[in-house]
């Protein structure tokens, strides 16, 4: 077995090399060669080849993703921006929160419990890596049809997987989503966010500089797992004899997790770091060319002082490993005994595997031959760019065409009644206690607001009662109608969801989820999408900090629907002050704030009563967002309301249904002039929420909305055991309960 | 002279500063232990809090009885010393024999996480003197191995003796056999259970009951009588 070296590498420039199987096109690979001058080590090869692969380059994404950076609003709580492990922005009294979503479908679908948990793991160490404490995290979900057997296969995996990480992990789950829809089948969507929290002295960046400084490897020791295509280089080029099927999912521990998150928190309250990164996707190989690529340029690591779970790995299967629970620090030598020592607190693995260079080399070594010579912006930052070609599919027009509002309407009280139970009972409309209790919400004794509130709330400060909020949405059959308005529904559910919860939405972070970027269908909904979301968070004044795009989302030549899905980030300087969405007290009045439009395409009563997918979503208005949002925080800060809840998919009806059920409250309704009860009931017009006002406060809540100029209409009042529309019909609390609350687990338990 | 209570980290220990807290808004100095150190800090009580100690490797709370801190921990209680098993800590009691059964995985094989109903069925041990004799409260729950079992000579000697702390109300959440919740010694100082009232000490955060702050009104009002 000989060991392809640098110098191996130059004196044999004809030898065939497995670019090819490791994803690499024909003109990456000249271009490879043409950097270095040589042909590639076989190390170096599988360096290039993961680090230049879709998921870590965005090769295809990339000229779109521009947008979020040239139209970033003017907005001073902005402290890091994209290109770090996550953003940050400022939320005051010295306190700064980092916060990211991100993707891990593709492992979801292959590995439920695995897939899922792991994704937890790598957001977490993204946040703790910019020198955050992880306070909590929310899991927006996307499977199949709930009643198809796949379904029942990948759910209670990805859920298992999630608690089962999460939980252990002492993070409480405050948010996210679960949403079924055909279009998913075989493509779950498995997306992760996290929040953390810092003092803005303590925020950490990923960089290497200041040559002598030592590379520090840290956490668990790296195995064979998550290796992915590299087994290809790894025995087609050297040992025929090797297994060649390395697992592809990696297999989390939570428990190696939680001891890294306390001894890197630890680490960082004696500020023993000047650089930091985890290990994710591509492990090594990304660690130590992002570190150096952001740094000073040199680095030299001696590869063979990695702590290894299995002795035989090769050199390459090393760089590419994506064993979890894995950090990278660049730590001055006088502080490495102390750095150490902690880890040995912790009973955390640490190794000292190289140090900061001169010049602008990353050079790593095998048991002192030279495997990598590389610069290593060239791997980390200069991969290649694609204008991917991109037209407006043929079949949008027809789409659109296919008008929802159209669709046979509910002609009685009766009709009315069924299709209310048919929606609350369906399965994207029911309760997700099912799935959410299998999280714990209540660890760190911190949380505010959980799921089923229309945001997740912790108090980051117990002295002053600081605050933050978090809402995820997606509507992948809005941005399908209408991938530009869809993404701006998605950001404009969110910020409501936030603002409704009485929090101020700062900033977002988006998982982009696509099919393939081959398609030039897919790349016009992905671009679509980007602008739109760009167009919106300029408006909105809320910047994107950082985020994900997950591509190739597709069976053969069926890709899921669009599907971005924004996370907003907000802050509540009391969250004594926060809304929750119960209606809890009898005689408080319900108002109805924003326009009822007859929109229906795409609507949650197009697809449960017609099962049809077709028209233009709602319209977006985002100054009218902006006002409601503003109101909503105002009624909220100065006790004007005591229960706020969006509306969105499901429209008026589903909101109230929730916010009675988790209240224990009935309601009377009335349909107020100028509309029919079937659209007041299913409308999803966007920039609308539903509010219960105490009668002492009515007059000064409708004078602030009449001043500011936003519609507020009186529907009715708390009151009794059911939920009663005035001439149409009523329904017993507790039979909408047993809909609502049965679905889910007769389909899943 | 202040009530000093002390709450043991492990690693995978996730609830301590939860415990820490809910000492601290009782009234109580909080003061944190190490898995390692054997020395209590002159504590006048000790919490183990809930999680996932040593990764819940082998069974849950089979690796942490033998850590240092547990040595003096198990000597102490024996000699009187309050001691309250929260979750894994009641895991952690029961493996270090300082209190009868175990707990398996829950019969539906499931981390369940709700709001959980119980009644205080003994109202004499340390930590529930505050409580009145079958007080129904309200606390979270959250657990994946929470199905108390022991065998029928066992659970009949904790019933004829009091030692049923806690049970089940409404819901029995994963099969533990006769609803128990929570159980004492015969002394009264050392009692597990698996809910968690550390949870609920605040009316701002966590389901929003304060149900649970008695546990650490008790240990206060029993340590300065004493």
């Amino acid at each position: 077995m000989t060991l392809d070296t640098v110098k191996h590498a130059d004196e044999t420039p004809d030898v065939e090399q497995p670019w090819q199987e490791l994803g690499l096109k024909e003109d990456e690979y000249a271009r490879i060669r043409e950097i270095l001058g040589r042909r590639p080590t076989g190390a170096e090869l599988a360096m290039y080849s993961v680090m230049w692969s879709e998921h870590c380059s965005y090769k295809s994404s990339k000229v779109h993703l521009k947008q979020f950076g040239e139209k970033t609003p003017a907005n001073d709580a902005m402290l890091v921006g994209i290109g770090e492990n996550a953003g940050v922005v400022d939320v005051g009294q010295g306190y700064a929160v980092t916060f990211k979503v991100e993707s891990h479908n593709h492992p979801s679908y292959i590995e439920p419990y695995q897939g899922a948990a792991t994704g937890v793991g790598g957001i977490v160490r993204d946040i703790l890596a910019m020198g955050a404490r992880p306070v909590a995290v929310v899991d927006p979900l996307r499977f199949g049809a709930a009643d198809h057997p796949d379904t029942k296969r990948v759910l209670p995996g990805v859920v298992a997987g999630i608690g089962g990480y999460g939980n252990c992990l002492g993070l409480p789950n405050i948010g996210g989503e679960v949403v079924f829809d055909s279009c998913y089948q075989g493509n779950p969507l498995v997306n992760a966010g996290c929040i953390g929290v810092m003092k803005h002295e303590d925020i950490h960046l990923a960089k290497a500089s200041g040559p002598g400084n030592k590379v520090i490897l840290y956490g668990a020791r790296t195995g064979g797992d998550g290796i992915g295509g590299v087994s290809v280089l790894a025995s087609e080029t050297f040992d025929d004899t090797k297994p060649t099927k390395r697992p592809a999912v990696q297999v989390g521990d939570p428990f190696q997790e939680k001891l890294l998150i306390e001894c890197t928190l630890e680490i960082f309250k004696e500020k023993l770091v000047a650089g930091i990164q985890d290990l994710g996707g591509a492990g090594l190989s990304c660690a130590t060319s992002e570190l150096a690529s952001a740094g000073s340029g040199g680095m030299r690591v001696e590869l063979d002082r990695v702590h290894l779970r299995d002795a035989t790995l090769s050199p390459e299967e090393i760089l590419m490993s994506e064993s979890q629970e894995r950090m990278c620090a660049i730590v001055e030598p006088e502080h490495v005994d102390r750095f150490l020592e902690i880890c040995e607190k912790w009973d955390v693995i640490a190794v000292v595997i190289g140090e900061v260079t001169e010049g602008e080399r990353l050079e790593i070594f095998w048991h002192g031959e030279q495997i990598v010579d590389v610069p290593p912006r060239s791997v980390a930052h200069e991969g290649p760019t694609y204008h991917r070609p991109y037209a407006r599919p043929e079949w949008q027009d027809a789409l659109q065409a296919d008008d929802a509002n159209k669709l046979p309407r509910p002609q009685t009280g009766e009709e009315l009644k069924d299709q209310v139970l048919k929606l609350v009972s369906s399965p994207n409309q029911a309760s997700k206690a099912w799935i959410t209790d299998q999280y714990d919400r209540f660890v760190q004794g911190n949380t505010v607001l959980a799921q089923p509130e229309d945001a997740g709330m912790v108090r980051i400060d117990e002295e002053t009662n600081l605050g933050v909020a978090m809402a995820t949405d997606g509507n992948g059959r809005y941005a399908k109608l209408d991938p530009y308005t869809g993404a701006q529904l998605a950001l404009a559910e969110a910020y409501r969801n936030v603002a409704a919860s009485g929090a101020k939405p700062l900033a977002i972070s988006d998982c982009l989820n696509f099919g393939s970027p081959e398609d030039p269908a897919v790349m016009w909904q992905f671009a679509e999408a980007t602008r739109g979301l760009a167009d919106g968070c300029l408006q909105l004044g809320t910047p994107v900090t950082g985020g994900n795009v997950s591509l190739y989302n597709q069976t053969g030549e069926v890709a899921i629907h669009p599907t971005p899905v924004v996370a907003v980030l907000g802050v509540i300087d009391d969250v004594n002050r926060r809304t929750p969405i119960a209606f809890a007290e009898e005689g408080q009045l319900l108002y109805l704030l924003g326009d009822t439009r007859e929109e229906f395409g795409g609507s949650a009563w197009s697809e449960v009563i017609h099962q049809h997918l077709g028209g233009l979503p709602p319209a977006v208005d985002l100054d009218r967002e902006k006002l409601l949002g503003e109101i909503l925080i105002s009624a909220s800060r100065d006790g004007m309301i005591d229960a706020a809840h969006d509306l969105s998919d499901g429209g008026l009806v589903q909101a109230v249904v929730e916010s009675c059920l988790r209240g224990g409250t009935g309601a009377r309704l009335v349909v107020p002039d100028g509309l029919d009860a079937f659209t007041f009931l299913f409308s999803e017009s966007a920039g609308r929420a539903v509010v219960a006002v105490p009668r002492s406060e009515e007059l000064r809540f409708t004078d602030m909305c009449g001043a500011r100029g936003l519609p507020a209409t009186r529907i009715g009042v708390v009151d009794g055991e059911e939920i009663d529309v005035q001439g149409e019909f009523s329904i017993a609390l507790s039979e909408l309960r047993t809909a609502h609350e049965a679905t889910i687990p007769a389909l899943l338990a | 002279m202040t009530t000093r209570i002390g709450v043991v980290t492990f690693p995978g220990t996730l609830d301590d500063q939860d415990a820490l807290r809910a000492a601290r808004l009782a009234g109580a100095e909080p003061v944190s232990l190490w898995h390692r150190d054997k020395d209590l800090k002159q504590v006048d009580a000790v919490v183990l809090a809930g999680g996932f100690s040593y990764g819940d490797y082998l069974r849950a709370g089979a690796i942490s009885r033998f850590s240092p801190v547990m040595e003096t921990i198990i000597e102490q209680a024996k000699a009187g010393m309050p001691v309250l098993g929260i979750c894994n800590g009641f895991q952690v009691l029961t493996e270090a024999h300082l209190l009868p059964g175990a707990m398996l995985r829950n019969n539906h094989l499931h981390f369940i996480c709700r709001d959980q109903k119980l009644r205080v069925e003994n109202a004499d041990t340390d930590w529930t003197v505050d409580y009145e004799q079958g007080q129904e409260i309200q606390v979270p729950l959250k657990n994946m191995d929470g199905r108390y079992v022991a065998d029928e000579r066992v659970l009949d000697e904790l019933e004829a003796e009091g030692r049923v702390a806690f049970r089940y109300l409404d819901v029995n959440p994963n099969g533990s056999l006769r609803d128990i919740a929570g159980i004492t010694n015969a002394a009264g100082n050392v009692v597990g259970l698996m809910p968690h009232p550390e949870h609920a000490v605040e009316p701002l955060v966590g389901t929003g009951r304060t149900d649970g702050l008695g546990f650490f009104t008790s240990i206060l009002k029993k340590l300065v009588n004493a």
